[in-house]
């Protein structure tokens, strides 16, 4: 194995399930406050998967409050306890930037429909 | 360069280095050649691309041919190096700062605004091919000439440079490898020296 895959290797999970962009996912974040850790949940919708080995990134967006908040988390980062699938979107783009100028019933994705 | 998270879980840049072995070739003492120093050797090459001298010389370690062999001065590591010695990647401890030397990548012949980060001209204003020149290059009744060492365009890159203090953020001694945080010197797979 070449030696730089093995350092990205050693880093890597194997446990991460698969999303694509379009779905909403929950994301377990975790979060030190002081000496204590705690779980923050973070749901939106994938509008973007990018990179590849250990330098895997998604970015994760949601409406907090009438404001869109986006977090772009590292896939393989381990503040990460556990990433949820709860819905598959059907997107024909694999980049979903245009959501970022659309608002409320515009910007809902259609549910996948399973064969 | 590729990316290791560190104990809190931030995202760091960082280079791996194949780090050794590296084989004891000669061990140069005050006594006989006026100063202290070791011979080292790295790597391997082909026995058809070493000439008879080099081989001659490598005998006495029982390795060899190497991709690289470097003398490092006044090196200490506490205790009598022999001919045929390896010098690991464990003399490395991780959080300490360490100096890496490499030849830089070679970039060709360029202008004065990414070889010296000269400003450059202005884009507007009646400017014509201005955008990037260098400007003036001195004055005309004193000293009409221009002086030695301006900056100008010309060949950038390829030489030797030292990077300092770069934190050392993990040994992998099974594997020979040191992780460093940052950029080296350099192409990829090219050779560096790394010093404490």
């Amino acid at each position: 194995m070449n030696k730089l895959d093995l350092v990205a290797a050693s880093q890597m999970k194997s446990d991460i399930p698969t999303f694509s962009p379009g779905d909403t996912v929950a994301v377990h974040v975790k979060v030190v406050e002081g000496d204590k850790e705690r779980i923050q949940v973070f749901q939106g919708v994938v509008i973007n998967r990018k990179g590849a080995g250990v330098n895997a990134t998604f970015t994760v967006r949601k409406i907090s409050e009438g404001i869109g908040v986006e977090r772009i988390f590292p896939l393989h980062s381990p503040n990460i306890a556990k990433i949820e699938n709860l819905r598959e979107g059907k997107v024909r783009r694999a980049k979903l930037f245009y959501l970022r100028s659309l608002r409320g019933k515009a910007a809902r994705i259609d549910e996948k429909r399973s064969q | 360069m590729t990316r290791v998270f560190d104990d809190a879980g931030n995202v760091v840049g960082a280079t791996v280095i194949e780090a050794g072995p590296n084989v004891v070739t000669l061990v140069k003492t005050v006594e006989k050649h006026g100063y202290a120093a070791v011979q080292v050797g790295f790597g391997a090459r082909k026995v058809k691309h070493v000439t008879k001298a080099e081989l001659g010389h490598l005998k006495k370690s029982g390795k060899g041919p190497f991709e690289a062999v470097r003398e490092l001065r006044d090196f200490e590591s506490g205790q009598e190096l022999q001919v045929g010695d390896e010098i690991k990647v464990g003399i490395f401890t991780p959080g300490e700062l360490v100096k890496v030397t490499g030849v830089s990548k070679g970039l060709g012949f360029q202008g004065v605004v990414r070889r010296h980060h000269f400003g450059g001209g202005p884009k507007t204003h009646g400017q014509s091919d201005r955008l990037r020149a260098p400007g003036s290059l001195g004055q005309s009744s004193y000293p009409s000439r221009v002086f030695k060492g301006l900056k100008m365009a010309g060949r950038m890159g390829g030489e030797q440079v030292t990077m300092r203090n770069l934190r050392v953020l993990k040994v992998d001694e099974a594997n020979n490898l040191l992780i460093v945080k940052g950029a080296i010197p350099g192409t990829e797979n090219g050779i560096v020296l790394i010093r404490k």
